[in-house]
């Protein structure tokens, strides 16, 4: 197996160009994701019912509390969004617990481009300047723009200082089987993610699996997006009807894996929307552990897209520290 | 041909509307007074109790919104369906206390009574319990109670189903959502009293039962941070200190255990232990 690079280094690119005959024209990229192997739906679901039944308590249950929260891409993407609210949302951000100042902080703070600015000063002068800021952008959620418009959304994000684009793709494109404008499209955004000191925002690319209709479509998207650099892969933007599921996580942790085996490149994975409860948190856990093993069990690497997730967590939280049931008059309204 | 299979009935937990088995999947045998086996009854965990909560919790808004006169039409919509089932709460009511059917009847009468009594109080209770106060200026200052939140019960003991009547209306005509924990040794008047609220109209949450061992789900009840007021009628003296020490932590309302005779007239008290009072000042004359 190749030595593992992670997606948004410098040796990935080079990783990238070994499979450069699969996405040098139109048929060729048709011919690799329609060769990639059918989905066994029936197993998928039973082996993600499988993994959701391990039973984790006291310790290991800590321990996944705790690395579940330092996984949140904390959110709020609502058209009702004001600076006051993302400030807030920063603030519990860098703070989750206000009683208890051993909680870690979350991952990122995730929010509409022309609100990345307000957050960033937030959390800088909230003193948590590691709390990344990540910024959805390409016409969320839709993406139902022009090129140039959803490469302005993002450089104006860059600019203003976020660190991660969420970007979605063109599920109309993918769905009609313009395969490549999508693989076009997505190694644009990533250009565009370029910061002027050689830097750059790391990508992740939201598939809105609700849409895809199908597994077989995840699987291939998940290639698709992975081959045109993405540096991470998301499920749903939390706006359609079904957000992320255990068998579509799972799907896209072994398209990942799969990937890993085949160029060394390390992508990471983020299911969004849906996720409430620590239960749920802690399956997605299993089954990144058991799909992808410990190196993915990182913030780098695994994220959750989430805001009322955080709230159940820390009631958990507070639940093994004190030995008693707490509620939601001990956590903050948000 | 008479010679019929016997259908036993299958006891279970009625929380949020729904009748599962305990989540730890554990039941324990009850007897009658005289050490006959009559049901196994679901034996609930604190998980159990933590689920309670969480539908008594979100019941609250609904029940707490609902008019005085809508919650007392259906606590006596909930005294129809008892009376309708009042043959079988004799026969249970005379298993588990081991009384002749004639007392057990009149039991079950006094408890049905009671519900109905406690059911006219919904639109009573703020005429007692509030009112206009006079102030020094020019306010006008008026007070109103209004309930305190998710109440857990533990039903009493000695009295399986007049008691238990007892303790649970007063508790939910003002508002309040609950979480009973049936008398331990006697429970199945309390599980068949659940299908009865099932099939009235009262919404799903707003009472919830729980069958097992009164110290093992008092203990989680009594520290739960969630619960707002906690009635102590089923506990002995020693689990009554621990839990109000428990409750203390979280200033819970609690409602100490005494001596008392259920059959006798109720009064005011239970009613108006789970209230708080809310004053509003107004400017007058301007």
């Amino acid at each position: 197996m190749p030595i593992t690079v992670p997606a948004y280094g410098k040796e990935a690119a080079g990783r990238l160009a070994s499979m450069a005959d699969v996405t040098a024209d139109d048929g060729a990229l048709r011919r690799f994701l329609h060769g990639l192997p059918g989905v066994d739906a029936v197993g998928l679901e039973a082996r993600a019912a499988t993994l959701g039944t391990r039973s984790i308590k006291t310790t290991a249950k800590a321990y996944a509390i705790d690395l579940s929260i330092s996984m949140i891409d904390l959110t709020t993407l609502e058209g009702a969004d004001t600076q006051g609210k993302v400030r807030a949302l920063c603030a519990k951000g860098s703070n989750p617990d206000p009683t208890d100042r051993t909680a870690p902080k979350v991952a990122a703070i995730c929010v509409y481009p022309d609100m990345v600015a307000t957050a960033k000063e937030a959390l800088r002068n909230g003193g948590a300047p590691e709390i990344h800021v990540a910024s959805v952008a390409t016409a969320f959620p839709a993406g139902r723009a022009a090129l140039p418009v959803k490469l302005a959304d993002t450089r104006d994000a860059v600019a203003a200082g976020a660190d991660e684009i969420d970007m979605v793709i063109d599920r109309g494109a993918f769905l009609s089987g313009r395969y490549m404008a999508v693989f076009e499209e997505i190694k644009a955004v990533k250009e565009a993610c370029a910061r002027p000191d050689g830097s750059a925002a790391h990508l992740k690319v939201i598939f809105e699996t609700g849409e895809l209709q199908t597994y077989d479509n995840v699987r291939r998207v998940s290639w698709l997006a992975m081959l045109a650099g993405a540096d991470f892969i998301k499920t749903s933007t939390g706006k359609v009807a079904v957000n992320a599921t255990p068998p579509v996580t799972l799907l896209m942790l072994e398209a990942v894996r799969d990937f890993h085996a085949a160029t060394g490149v390390q992508v990471g994975v983020k299911p969004a929307g849906g996720i409430r409860t620590t239960k749920d948190a802690l399956k997605y856990l299993v089954m990144v552990n058991e799909t992808l093993g410990e190196p993915w069990l990182t913030a780098d690497w695994f994220r959750f897209g989430a805001s009322s997730l955080l709230n159940d967590l820390l009631m958990q939280r507070q639940k093994l520290s004190t030995g008693r049931y707490s509620g939601p008059d001990y956590v903050t309204v948000d | 041909m008479s010679d019929r299979l016997s259908v036993l009935k299958t006891y279970k937990l009625y929380v949020g509307g729904k009748f599962p088995r305990s989540e730890s999947g554990r039941v324990y045998e009850v007897t009658d007074s005289k050490d006959r086996w009559l049901a196994n009854a679901p034996l609930a965990s604190r998980k159990d109790a933590r689920d309670a909560v969480v539908a008594a919790r979100k019941a609250f808004g609904g029940w707490s919104g609902a008019t005085a006169y809508n919650r007392g039409q259906i606590l006596y919509r909930v005294a129809e369906m008892l009376e309708g089932r009042r043959d079988q709460f004799v026969a249970e009511v005379a298993d588990a206390e081991g009384c002749s059917k004639a007392k057990a009847a009149a039991q079950v009468d006094a408890a049905i009574d009671r519900w109905v009594w406690y059911a006219g109080w919904s639109d009573k209770v703020a005429q007692i319990a509030g009112g206009a106060n006079p102030v020094a200026g020019p306010y006008f200052n008026m007070s109103a109670p209004e309930p305190t939140g998710v109440v857990a019960v533990l039903a009493p003991q000695e009295s399986s189903f007049l008691g238990l009547v007892s303790v649970v209306a007063p508790a939910i005509v003002t508002g309040n959502t609950v979480v009973v924990v049936a008398a331990q040794d006697a429970p199945l008047p309390a599980l068949s009293l659940a299908e009865v609220l099932a099939t009235s109209d009262l919404p799903g949450g707003v009472v919830n039962l729980l069958s097992g061992r009164t110290a093992e789900l008092g203990a989680p009840l009594a520290a739960h941070q969630d619960v707002n007021a906690i009635d102590l009628a089923g506990a002995d003296a020693g689990l009554a200190k621990d839990l109000e020490t428990a409750a203390a932590d979280n200033l819970k309302r609690v409602l100490r255990p005494g001596a008392v005779d259920w059959s006798a007239a109720p009064g005011t008290e239970r009613l108006l232990s789970f209230l708080e009072t809310k004053t509003v000042w107004h400017p007058m004359g301007v």
